[in-house]
């Protein structure tokens, strides 16, 4: 088995002294899609934002335990979380376009970061980015329109171009479906399948036939814990514990 | 059952006598000052200086004193009060701290301006040697508007949704780079409603200027920043205060000119926040 590309090791995680993560151990392989599944309030989404360090922006909350990807601990003193977030892309689930144009979306990652080179090149990536995000076709004559006058699922497969541009290596997605309709969903999910060749994959998912259909590998969170983790097919055919298989066969929750 | 469609409609009615009776209170205030104050508008009035005779005092002076005063107040209170809003809501002073900050700047904003023009007398004009200047007079307006700017800023940052910022730093782009190019755009309107709230207040603003040395008789257009000068609400001030009935007169004429330059630079204002507003929605 390959280095895992994403390490975690004893992670407790703490809102004021509300505890939300209870001792989260993981190793998340590359090039795969990890789904992370369960209730509503158990950590799933909280554990996904310590990977790439958004929870930083929420005042008092506080981690212990280690976080590694490639090896490095992202929450070591000498980490500049402005290079880790390039590294570690991310879409939300409520689709966030900046109130610019379709073009100057996609274009701001690679301007803040002063990664393109000169203005052929930005406009070489950003249709590159938006032909990864299988958003091309239907924006090319119409590039420096609102972003917000695209459909619903239109702008999530704008945020994900906007994510891909910079080149990150992990892409988190943070239930990028749930406010779709199921068109659009069955497009995020192709589109999630497509890109695991290029990117590792950690997707939060309310869905379980979501989590079936596009992941590799399944964790169920309950309750800030960490229950089973497992290659998804195990998951849902033959889970070792008890809670996991009343959850995904839909008993609870 | 019925009582409570009752208890709705004595509400709707009882708003809507509110409503008039500060309505009513406004419009008896303009028609006074338009019956009294147009006969005397003219170009002569705006465009000469004051005199010892009502009939051929003019306004000119006041009215550029106002202008530059309002501008320099502009100059100085609107890039310091963004900057520390900006400071207090995106960068430090979250918590505890950040409360206290807060509870002060907004009492700050309630204290009397004439306390101010104290303030305005020994740091501008003895302590830092401004003098009785156009300088003094606005350094005092920006401390008295300070709080507002702040206060205005502070809340529109604060409406500004955590999805715009979360966006910006999932790119990995910095604190500043996201304050810069998403949420100050995007606060804007609301910051630009602040200032001119803020604004509005120190152009009727009298009590400190008089402390700090605007002089009502001022009998030329200030040519710099540490020239004397005078502004509309003196010179509205130190016309109603002579018994002549013909500077009365002068008074009501000055206000409906105070009045139309408020009108202009609130509608200035609101022209260009729509006109952003669209072309961000656009």
């Amino acid at each position: 088995m390959s280095e895992p590309k994403i390490a975690a090791d004893g992670v407790n995680f703490y809102y004021g002294t509300k505890r939300a993560l209870h001792d989260i151990r993981v190793a998340i392989r590359p090039h795969v899609v990890t789904a992370f599944i369960g209730p509503s309030g158990c950590g799933k989404s909280t554990f996904l934002r310590t990977l790439n360090r958004m929870n930083d922006l929420i005042p008092d909350t506080r981690l212990e335990g280690s976080i590694k990807i490639d090896g490095q601990d992202i929450y070591a003193p000498s980490v500049d979380v402005v290079s880790l977030r390039r590294r570690v892309g991310m879409v939300f689930q409520k689709s966030n376009p900046f109130p610019k144009s379709i073009f100057e979306n996609v274009a701001y990652g690679l301007r803040i970061n002063r990664i393109a080179n000169g203005r052929a090149d930005l406009s070489h990536r950003v249709e590159e980015s938006l032909k990864a995000a299988a958003l091309w076709d239907e924006v090319k004559d119409r590039l420096h329109e609102p972003a917000l006058s695209l459909s619903g699922g239109q702008q999530q497969r704008l945020c994900i171009a906007r994510a891909l541009a910079i080149k990150p290596d992990i892409v988190l997605m943070d239930e990028p479906a749930s406010a779709l309709d199921p068109i659009a969903t069955q497009r995020i999910e192709e589109l999630i399948y497509q890109l695991k060749d290029q990117y590792t994959i950690v997707i939060v998912t309310h869905n379980m036939q979501q989590a079936a259909r596009v992941s590799d590998f399944t964790a169920f969170f309950w309750l800030g814990r960490l229950v089973e983790y497992n290659e998804t097919r195990k998951i849902f055919t033959a889970p070792a514990e008890k809670l996991t298989e009343d959850y995904v066969t839909g008993r609870f929750g | 059952m019925t009582s409570r469609y009752h208890a709705d409609r004595a509400f709707a009615v009882l708003g809507l006598l509110g409503l008039l009776a500060a309505l009513a209170a406004l419009a008896a205030l303009l028609l006074d000052v338009i019956a009294d104050g147009a006969p005397h508008l003219s170009w002569q009035f705006l465009t000469s200086y004051p005199s010892r005779f009502a009939a051929s005092a003019g306004i000119l002076p006041a009215i550029l004193g106002t202008f530059y005063v309002i501008v320099l107040t502009a100059l100085m209170a609107v890039p310091v009060g963004v900057a520390a809003a900006v400071y207090l809501e995106e960068y430090g002073a979250q918590g505890r701290l950040g409360r206290i900050i807060e509870i002060n700047i907004a009492n700050l904003a309630g204290v009397p301006s004439i306390v101010y023009g104290l303030l305005g007398l020994g740091l501008f004009v003895r302590a830092l040697s401004l003098g009785r200047s156009v300088v003094a007079g606005a350094a005092t307006l920006a401390l008295l508007v300070l709080p507002v700017v702040i206060l205005a800023t502070r809340e529109a940052l604060r409406a500004v949704p955590k999805t715009l910022r979360e966006g910006s730093y999932a790119l990995g782009a910095t604190k500043w780079q996201t304050t810069q190019l998403q949420v100050l755009p995007a606060a804007l309107p609301g910051i630009l409603t602040g200032i001119i709230l803020a604004l509005s207040r120190a152009i009727g603003e009298t009590a400190p200027l008089i402390i700090v040395g605007a002089v009502a008789y001022v009998r030329f257009v200030p040519d710099s920043l540490w020239s004397p000068f005078t502004v509309l609400p003196i010179q509205i001030f130190n016309w109603v205060s002579r018994p002549q009935a013909g500077f009365a007169a002068n008074a009501a004429a000055g206000i409906l000119v105070l009045l139309v330059m408020l009108l202009l630079m609130n509608g200035a204002a609101i022209f260009v926040r729509d006109r952003y507003q669209r072309r961000r929605a656009a």
